[in-house]
């Protein structure tokens, strides 16, 4: 029998300004799919991936309306892969760095979503496998 | 002797940073770890044939496995038969594949 | 476990934040026990010279209070027995290697970068 892994990464990236974004949730997502148990550490513009407050908006140079353009929102790339873990009987386990929240105003995280501090990125990183900084430019 | 997967991200004609990354995979092999080196978002801009030959080409001497994102590669109309000799296109589960294996991976 | 930070780019949002945000996370972890050690690489070596004096932001009728002090938040950590390191190529390229360089900073080349890695579990690179 395989044993499960805990993978940890630790995303830096504000949304709507990286690749590094995309990039980022494609690899929570592959290790999920993996049956990985993973963590986020979500440090400074990164904890804003999460803010509840988050909303759709038209595209008029497209022509698309708000329910046309379905515009991503990292909240609901979170959601969607909270449930996915879920299914799959593993764990993803979001924290944002605590202060970073609260210089950013965005302390309206969306639910399953927790706040931390440095501490909590030692200790995850302590559990896991392996570790993966992504940092900003 | 852990395994080292270094992700280059960036465009190798716009800054010397990618020149090191492949500078610091040949070195870590030197000394005997097994390498590999995963190119994603800009940093696959360096396979595609026809490109400037960049640093790349000593990493690829070397011999240290170089894979590129498949959906970055697709991102940027690069095709695998456009590819480079020595690149193999890959899915991202490559990455999270040598981190299960207690690889460290190292981004830039 | 021991993890490797390596630090490249410098003066990221250092004023807004008043801090340079890897330094300052290191110091974190720290503080929590993490055995850590530093690796200043890229221009991120300018961070071990002297003279750096980001004081005197004024914006309309702000000032800033608190400017940021990486040079002494780097000297902090070595006192916190964080060893901190720096890339010998990196400084010279920017004319550094002559000059008044903090210390306690060990300088080394390149080359010497798998060595290092070897003593660590862990390598980060922010």
């Amino acid at each position: 029998m395989t044993t499960k892994q805990t993978l940890t990464f630790v995303l830096m990236d504000a949304p709507f300004e990286s690749a590094r974004t995309t990039t980022a949730f494609r690899l929570l997502h592959a290790a999920l799919t993996r049956g990985c148990d993973v963590n986020v550490f979500a440090y400074e513009g990164a904890v804003a991936l999460s803010f509840a407050k988050q909303a759709q908006h038209p595209n008029a140079v497209h022509g698309r309306d708000v329910a046309q353009e379905d515009h991503p929102l990292s909240r609901n790339w979170i959601a969607s892969l909270m449930a996915y873990a879920h299914e799959r009987g593993a764990a993803l386990n979001w924290v944002n760095c605590g202060l970073c929240v609260d210089e950013r105003g965005v302390g309206e995280a969306i639910e399953g979503v927790r706040r931390g501090s440095p501490a909590d990125c030692w200790k995850m990183a302590q559990q896991s496998r392996a570790t993966l900084v992504i940092p900003t430019k | 002797m852990p395994g080292y997967l270094l992700i280059e991200s960036r465009d190798p004609f716009e800054s010397t940073g990618a020149a090191r990354t492949y500078e610091l995979a040949i070195q870590l092999r030197a000394a005997g770890h097994d390498v590999a080196l995963f190119l994603v978002q800009n940093g696959v801009l360096a396979v595609r044939s026809g490109a400037r030959r960049t640093e790349l080409d000593k990493v690829i001497r070397t011999q240290i496995e170089v894979l590129a994102d498949d959906f970055s590669l697709r991102e940027r109309g690069i095709s695998s038969a456009s590819l480079i000799g020595g690149v193999q296109a890959t899915p991202i589960d490559s990455v999270v594949e040598r981190m299960n294996a207690g690889w460290n991976v190292l981004w830039h | 476990m021991k993890v490797l930070q390596i630090v490249e780019t410098a003066y990221r949002a250092t004023a807004e934040e008043q801090d340079d945000t890897i330094i300052w996370i290191a110091h974190a972890m720290r503080g929590a026990s993490a055995e850590l050690g530093v690796l200043l690489a890229g221009n991120a070596v300018n961070y071990v010279t002297a003279e750096q004096d980001a004081s005197g932001l004024t914006l309309g009728a702000w000032r800033q209070t608190q400017p940021p002090v990486p040079a002494q938040d780097v000297a902090a950590l070595i006192r916190k027995d964080v060893p901190v390191y720096c890339i010998k190529e990196d400084l010279a390229e920017r004319g550094l290697l002559e000059g008044k360089l903090l210390e306690g900073v060990v300088l080394m080349s390149r080359a010497q970068m798998p060595r290092l890695f070897a003593e660590y579990d862990q390598v980060w690179r922010w």
